[in-house]
């Protein structure tokens, strides 16, 4: 068993990083999540070899990325809203050249430059798409700073089984709180390197190389198709989610990340006032866990959809639905963090009170 | 532009040139390298200086024997399909962040060779940052810079480095520098920069031009593998299309308005550093 620790997110996900042998950190400083660039230049090189350098800018760190990824590295990159606006086109490049990596949006407040402050507006960037093309990221949505450290290495596994970039989804609450954590034993960092990497051409070999460029459009479109298929087998068989007092439920909570680990509280206080009140948190925000929500959708009363920001997940909650209960959204944005005496009160107003009627 | 037109130059070429003398060893320019150029036609433009760029450099990649030791980065611009004829391990970098690419293949394989190739929208407009940052951070790479004075791939708008009074598709009335800028020298830019080893101003518009470009080609691999820093070389060239000339035409554009605005010749060695 690994050492177990006190410790802050952001800083517990430097250290599995190091600990997942990756062999390369690109990022640039910003709020909340500087610390994973901080605790890694204290920590990698010494202990690893791992790099950890700081880009001139997110669009460079992203293309370092770019870079190092297809020289098949370990490679992760580190960001909060603004700056992962920045990394979109770097990411549309490496979801088409199909290189893995693994990034994490410690998500702040928004539009704009916005606040420094924890938020959850950024899933629609993560899970639609965010650059240009059809691509899909895996996403990974962390309500506990020990999953900022499970879902690195779970994030790099998925990675480089599919061969497309992972993100953990998380906030600026996740990355700053401090929490026991279990952490994983240090993995060797790898010396024998994927078939496709550009290390050197290999004598008798064909010459490698990385490229999104496709200009025949029926060769583009072939590799559409392939990338589709990708996200299909990911849907088949990479869906994790979290259920919890789901078998005598009437009604369902539900949220991603620090939203759904509030609707945790809420949901005790309603089952201590006599309501059944189960929860769904979806770990996998892509592959989202459509089934879960179409099957209780078919047996209880109604959803209550929590999130901060202005109603995102939602859209796919009502999808998987598909109508078949009502679903109801709950949301503070601009780095609000809502009570769980809120959301149990609007459970109350929506579909006790408001059902009565 | 001279008086002389394309079949005066043409024909006084003929006097001169017999196929027998063009093969006589002592006036070979550059062979074909069998091993690093793959056999396939190229995209350019008929007199492009992109293809003698090519030809010049894998040659010395190929008698240097670093075939296998060095990792190029194409650019977003007429260049894109580089890693088609280049037979290297090649990436193809998103549009001005070739840097940044090879700045990542360097670091996690230092005892690599990393070369960029890129064009003057590439290197010296959307991708300054880049650039300027990889040359102060002393990467120890190679940056082939193409400046042909235009956007070459988008079909001739205005470069940063187009001449001033120079007409391109956006500047139609002739680049206007107080409402459009002055041409930028970015070799000259970059060269004051402690990590910055060496910058060197070529071109291929002629044979002996040619040799020299090829020269230096070779001496800033020699720097690399010496671990001096960031390397540059400038290519001054021509865009025959989208200058709307001939090959000759554009050729003689380079020697008489670029080169006297860009003049060849080492800006920085690392004996100046
Ligand atoms: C982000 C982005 N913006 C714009 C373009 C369009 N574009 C492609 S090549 C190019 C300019 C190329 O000019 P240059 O770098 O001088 O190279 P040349 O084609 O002349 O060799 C532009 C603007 C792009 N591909 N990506």
């Amino acid at each position: 068993m690994g050492d177990l620790k006190l410790m802050k997110g952001n800083e517990a996900l430097a250290e599995a990083m190091i600990r997942a042998g990756c062999d390369a950190y690109f990022g640039y400083p910003i709020t909340p999540q500087s610390e994973v660039l901080e605790y890694l230049a204290r920590e990698s090189e010494q202990r690893t070899g791992m790099l950890a350098f700081q880009a001139e800018s997110e669009v460079a760190a992203i293309n370092m990325i770019y870079g190092a990824a297809g020289c098949g590295r370990r490679v992760m990159t580190t960001s909060s809203s603004p700056g992962m606006s920045l990394m979109q086109e770097g990411l549309s490049y490496i979801a088409s050249a199909e290189l893995p990596c693994l990034l994490a949006n410690v998500v702040r407040g928004g539009p704009g430059l916005g606040t420094i402050q924890p938020s959850q507006a950024d899933y629609f960037q993560s899970v639609k798409g965010g650059g240009h093309g059809d691509y899909k990221l895996i996403v990974l949505a962390p309500s506990t700073v020990q999953e900022m450290v499970d879902f690195v290495k779970l994030g790099f596994e998925l990675a480089e089984k599919y061969r497309n970039p992972a993100m953990i989804l998380t906030d600026g609450a996740v990355g700053q709180m401090m929490e026991p954590v279990e952490l994983f034993d240090q993995m060797p960092r790898r010396t024998v390197f994927p078939e496709w990497a550009t290390t050197g051409k290999k004598p008798g070999q064909e010459r490698r190389y990385i490229t999104s460029l496709h200009i025949q459009s029926e060769k583009m479109e072939e590799i559409n198709h392939r990338l589709q298929a990708k996200y299909k087998k990911m849907e088949e068989n990479e869906v994790r989610y979290v259920e919890m007092n789901t078998e005598d439920a009437d009604y369902i909570f539900t949220g991603f990340g620090l939203g759904a680990r509030i609707c945790m509280k809420a949901m005790q206080m309603a089952r201590e006032n006599g309501f059944k009140v189960g929860l769904v948190r979806p770990i996998t925000l892509f592959p989202f866990p459509t089934k879960v929500y179409n099957d209780l959708g078919a047996r209880v009363k109604g959803i209550l959809d929590v999130e901060m920001n202005a109603g995102q997940m939602v859209e796919d909650v009502r999808l998987s639905v598909n109508g078949q209960t009502k679903v109801e959204f709950y949301g503070r944005m601009g780095g609000v963090i809502p009570s769980p005496e809120e959301i149990y009160e609007h459970f109350i107003k929506t579909f006790i009170e408001g059902g009565k009627k | 532009m001279s008086e002389k037109t394309f079949v005066d130059l043409e024909s006084e070429i003929e006097g001169t040139v017999t196929r027998e003398s063009i093969c006589l060893e002592e006036n070979l320019i550059y062979q074909k390298p069998i091993d690093t150029l793959i056999d396939t036609p190229m995209h350019y433009c008929p007199g492009c200086g992109h293809s003698t760029a090519h030809k010049i450099f894998m040659e010395v990649v190929a008698e240097m024997g670093l075939q296998e030791e060095i990792i190029g980065v194409a650019p977003v611009g007429c260049s894109v399909f580089a890693y088609h004829y280049m037979n290297v391990d090649m990436q193809e970098a998103a549009h001005g962040r070739a840097c940044a690419v090879g700045t990542a293949i360097k670091r996690v394989m230092p005892e690599k060779y990393v070369f960029t190739y890129q064009g003057d929208g590439d290197l010296a407009a959307i991708g300054t940052a880049e650039t300027v940052h990889a040359a102060n951070r002393g990467e120890n790479i190679l940056v082939i810079f193409i400046n042909n004075g235009i956007y070459g791939m988008t079909s001739g708008q205005m470069a940063p480095t187009s001449l001033a009074g120079m007409v391109t598709t956006t500047s139609p009335y002739g680049r206007d520098t107080s409402r459009q800028g002055y041409p930028l020298k970015i070799s000259e830019m970059l060269a004051p920069l402690p990590g910055v080893a060496y910058v060197t101003r070529q071109s291929v518009h002629k044979p002996n031009n040619v040799k020299r470009a090829k020269k230096a080609l070779q001496k800033a691999l020699q720097y690399q593998k010496e671990k001096r820093g960031f390397c540059m070389v400038e290519i001054v060239s021509n865009c025959p299309s989208n200058m709307k000339m001939t090959p000759l035409q554009s050729n003689q554009f380079v020697e008489e308005k670029m080169i006297p605005f860009y003049p060849l010749g080492d800006i920085k060695t690392p004996e100046d550093k």
